[in-house]
């Protein structure tokens, strides 16, 4: 007898007579502590987010392009992972063009596999946009695809994410149910809350054990 | 215990109690059966007479059943089921002669009858109606007085300020903890102090005090370290069990700090002995 | 200096091991200063009482849910999670587990394993298993990474390596690593990430945990805030998960509170810096991403523990650590006095269904009973109850038909007698009024030395007259009948 039959088989010898208990399930627990007056949730996200350092600007749809310039000069970033094919790619990259940025934009536009040293050694910062937000937690939500794949939001130290205020839910089984999660998810699905960090040593936090050392968030506030 | 099951087969998968709704009590009776408690009996009876007095000071009859003699609690926590259950039994025939509520001067043994007694009886189901019938009608003492006495305490005492300790069971069984701090609040005399780590335990949880002596002596040496840091003349708590060991590990320690039964402190408070200094 | 306790040199029984860690202030005080900050964060984290008991509700029935139809989750999941490209192994021991994890690794002809955070690897002792075997498997969280450096166990499920300080951790980094001596916790950090780094890219496999594994979906849940966790599972071109079959939950909605119980429980955290939901590998049109997705499932005494309805409910566990942070033993003898893979509250009662109740007989009675543990688990499994009835399975006839794997163990014809003698005092009153006569009038001969117990304190005296004495004697003069 195999082992996956073997296990079973002890599993329903010990549940012999019963009957499954039914799935019990108070949504009002998970929703209702958890939500917000809309004009509230920006407040309430960029609380949270700020509270585990990560950096976080209310900005406009036309004016975010000039801030992710400032915000590499400030740090002296030479290079910039994004995504030429989303829209927020173009946009970026019209501005860049349109200013003379010295930044070089890069694009993930290869399997990890062709250019692993240059990812994981090379590029200093990456932006991408999100599926949205969710208020009660400080978190960004995002669906990697061939555009924006898994690594990008985690390699490269720096981290600048896109976040359209509309896109901001109370709480996030709000925002599974309203996107119907269920019925299908992508191979992963991040929900990002800060830069990286430990407390391993001492209970003394740390940012940047892994994963990106600082995390920028951009609220589109009429996005 | 978990009794809620979605079916009744004894393999069911189980879920926690639910959360009860607060306990509801009733009109002061005119008498009550005291249980005193083993520990109380041979070491500490004078505050098991302070918690005759103090019930019959509040127009309460007290009823000492001779027969007495533990709840059970002893071979139920060693892992000696049958024993206990015997034992438990025949504190159950005794208490039910005469059916009156039960006080308890000490919060484990309370917890017993509210709480463990059914566990013990669980394969038993003619005794459980007997069992939660018992578990109904039983008190702490430190419970009974605020609660179903409502005692008005005046205190006649010196001006001093002590430090409470609960036993585990008691606090997170009855909510003891609360209740002796509003005993306490009504002697004005009295300033209670806070002690650091004030809701840990002092490592008696009977025989593990003897099983396990190395952890067991850390913990009432940090107990009894905590309480003399407090700023506190002396502790008063409401267990027997606790006061043994917090004792017992001052006497050995050659320190001059002690700990007092509940009863004991607030019968001596609202007759006007003087209590002792402010530190 | 701590002491630093290599894996193969525990002293072999609890009480020996407990003496040695109380005598180390070093690491007493470490620990107490840890689990004081766990446990206000914890409470920080739950302002409000009527939310964290609503919750905690909750997350007890949804595991509760869980158990009661088990096996017919875990083929849901293994559809599901196959569906989507997963492949899906079952193991009964840790032997067959290493077996298929080896196998998986050897397939691809892979010599380096960078791993995330997992206990149930520590239940296979996976390093050892596959160091043997010729291949590295490199722990990447930070704290499991300077536990491994130093040959140690964990001595805590979530902060492995809570037992150390600074100073040591730069003695170790210098010593093993060739780096600079520094206690600024940030470059520390810094040399565990540069050095990390370049394993995750060079690994053939990553292995990981899994925090919930969703049935309606064919989902792993995985969370962290270092972001190794993502980098083994998202880097290597192999990933193999390894979880316990208790893990699975029917559907996506439950780990919404499952997730909230866990970070807020564990170190008060709303949510954890990243939470990592996988439900296949690299797809066609994805560029990063493991090839190959596997999960391994693993028995190892569980099923065992599902036999018995009350054993079940240590099943509900979620591995936040909070009924570790709480109690008042761990607190005092830290992680390795336990001995095994699980230390604190929970490992007393879900290890002797994995190693037997026989190997770690002192476990039950490491207790006080104080209840903090049932207090703050997060899934209200009742973690006193369960150490009262290991306590009745320790005793037990070993000749007799035994309920959980290797009880009898503290079986013994004398206590069994004390205990017989201790029944028959307290159910005949005319014996138990002797012996009060008798322990009162002779008080004086009461021994100075009491075994265990005077060594803590002075011997105990009884009074002069019991309160059954006190007691016929007050209410005959007050009138009052004693019955």
């Amino acid at each position: 007898m195999s082992a996956r039959a073997n296990i079973l088989g002890k599993l329903r010898d010990s549940l012999a007579g019963t009957t499954p208990r039914p799935d019990e399930f108070d949504e009002h627990l998970v929703t209702k502590p958890w939500r917000y007056a809309p004009e509230d949730r920006i407040a309430r996200l960029r609380s949270l987010m700020e509270a585990v350092h990560t950096e976080v600007h209310q900005c406009r749809s036309d004016s975010w392009p000039e801030l992710v310039a400032a915000l590499l000069s400030e740090r002296n970033l030479t290079n910039l992972l994004c995504a030429p094919d989303k829209e927020h790619g173009r946009a970026l990259q019209a501005h860049f063009e349109a200013t003379e940025q010295k930044v070089e934009l890069l694009a993930y536009d290869q399997p990890v596999e062709a250019w692993k040293d240059e990812l994981f050694w090379k590029v200093e910062a990456s932006l991408t946009g999100t599926l949205g937000g969710i208020a009660a937690t400080g978190t960004l939500v995002l669906w990697p695809d061939g555009h924006e794949p898994r690594l990008m939001s985690l390699v490269p130290p720096v981290h600048i994410a896109l976040l359209k205020a509309s896109e901001i839910h109370d709480n996030l089984y709000d925002m599974m149910v309203a996107q119907d999660w269920a019925a299908g998810l992508p191979t992963n699905v991040l929900l990002v809350s800060g830069p990286s960090k430990t407390a391993d040593i001492e209970q003394v936090l740390a940012y940047g054990a892994h994963g990106p050392r600082e995390l920028i968030v951009l609220v589109l506030e009429d996005a | 215990m978990s009794q809620l099951f979605y079916d009744a087969a004894p393999n069911a998968t189980r879920v926690s109690p639910e959360r009860g709704p607060e306990r509801h009590y009733p009109e002061k009776p005119e008498a009550v059966t005291l249980f005193g408690t083993c520990v109380v009996d041979l070491f500490l009876p004078e505050a098991g007479l302070d918690a005759i007095r103090l019930l019959e000071r509040e127009g309460v009859r007290v009823h000492f059943p001779q027969e007495q003699s533990c709840c059970g609690q002893p071979a139920w926590t060693s892992g000696y089921r049958d024993e206990a259950k015997a034992v438990a039994r025949a504190q159950l025939d005794i208490l039910d002669r005469s059916g009156l509520p039960v006080v308890v001067p000490s919060g484990s043994c309370a917890g017993m009858f509210r709480h463990h007694y059914r566990v013990l009886f669980a394969d038993e189901p003619d005794m459980l109606k007997r069992v939660e019938a018992l578990a109904e009608r039983t008190f702490e003492l430190t419970e009974f007085l605020l609660k179903v006495c409502r005692v008005q305490l005046a205190d006649r005492g010196a001006p001093s300020r002590i430090a409470l300790h609960t036993s585990c069971s008691a606090r997170r069984e009855m909510n003891t903890h609360l209740h002796a701090r509003e005993l306490l609040q009504q002697l004005e005399g009295v300033e209670r102090v806070d002690h650091d780590h004030e809701s840990e335990c002092c490592g008696f949880g009977g025989t593990f005090s003897v099983r396990m002596p190395e952890v067991s002596g850390a913990m009432v040496k940090d107990k009894t370290r905590s309480l003399m840091d407090s700023g506190a003349v002396e502790m008063v708590t409401a267990d027997g069990g606790c006061l043994m060991n917090i004792n017992g590990s001052l006497e050995k320690q050659k320190e001059s700090f002690r700990g007092r039964h509940l009863a004991s402190f607030l019968w001596e408070r609202i007759n006007g002995a003087s209590a002792g200094e402010v530190a | 200096m701590s002491q630093r306790i290599p894996v193969t040199e525990l002293t072999p029984d609890f009480r020996g091991r407990a003496e040695e860690a109380l005598a180390d202030g070093q690491l007493r005080n470490n620990f107490r200063v840890a689990m004081d900050s766990l446990m206000t964060k914890r409470a920080n984290a739950f302002p409000d009482a009527d939310e964290r008991e609503g919750l905690r509700e909750l997350g007890n029935r949804i595991k509760a849910g869980a158990l009661s139809r088990l096996p017919d989750l875990l083929e849901q999941l293994e559809q599901k999670l196959t569906e989507n490209g997963v492949k899906v192994h079952w193991a009964e021991t840790v032997e067959e587990a290493n077996n298929l994890v080896h196998g998986i690794i050897e397939a691809r002809k892979g010599s380096q394993v960078v791993k995330g955070k997992s206990m149930v690897s520590e239940e296979m002792e996976m390093n050892d298993y596959l160091a043997e075997r010729g291949i590295e498997c490199l722990e990447s969280d930070m704290g499991e990474y300077i536990v491994q450096l130093d040959n140690e166990k964990p001595s805590h499920i979530i902060m492995p390596a809570i037992h150390k300080n600074a100073r040591q951790v730069s003695k170790l980094f210098h010593d093993k690593l060739g780096e600079p001596e520094t206690e600024d916790v940030n470059q520390l950090i810094r040399i565990g990430r540069r050095t990390l780094r370049r394993k995750f890219m060079e690994a053939d496999v990553g292995v990981s945990g899994v925090n919930f594994a969703v049935a309606e979906t064919g989902t792993l849940l995985l969370v962290e805030n270092e972001g190794n966790g993502r980098m083994s599972t998202t880097a290597p071109p192999v990933h193999i998960a390894v979880t316990g079959i208790e893990k699975v939950v029917p559907n996506l909605r439950d780990v919404v509170p499952l997730v909230s119980l866990l970070t807020r429980s564990a170190l008060g955290q709303p949510i954890t810096t990243y939470v990592n939901l996988i439900s296949g590998p690299r797809k066609p049109d994805e560029l990063d991403g493991p090839e190959e997705v596997h999960l391994v499932l693993l028995d190892n005494g569980r099923t065992g523990a599902f036999a018995d309805a009350q054993m079940r409910q240590t099943l509900n566990c979620i591995r936040c650590g909070a009924c570790m942070n709480h109690c008042p033993v761990y607190t005092r003898v830290g992680g390795h006095t336990y001995g095994e893979v699980y230390p604190g509250p929970i490992g007393k009662i879900i290890t002797p269904h994995m190693a037997g109740l026989d190997k770690v007989p002192d476990h039950p009675s490491a207790s006080s009973l104080c209840g903090a543990c049932g207090d703050v688990c997060p899934v209200k499994i009742p973690i006193p109850e369960l150490l009262q009835r290991l306590r009745q399975e320790n005793v037990k006839d070993p000749e007799q038909p035994q309920q959980v794997k290797g009880g009898g163990a503290k079986y013994s014809r004398t206590e069994r007698w004390i205990w017989r003698g201790w029944q028959m005092l307290n159910t005949r009153p005319a014996l138990y009024r002797s012996f009060l006569w008798a322990a009162t009038r002779f008080r004086v001969l009461a021994p100075k030395k009491a075994g265990p117990w005077t060594e803590n304190h002075s011997a105990p005296v009884p009074a002069r007259r019991s309160l059954h004495d006190l007691a016929a004697r007050h209410l005959d003069q007050n009138g009052g009948r004693p019955s």
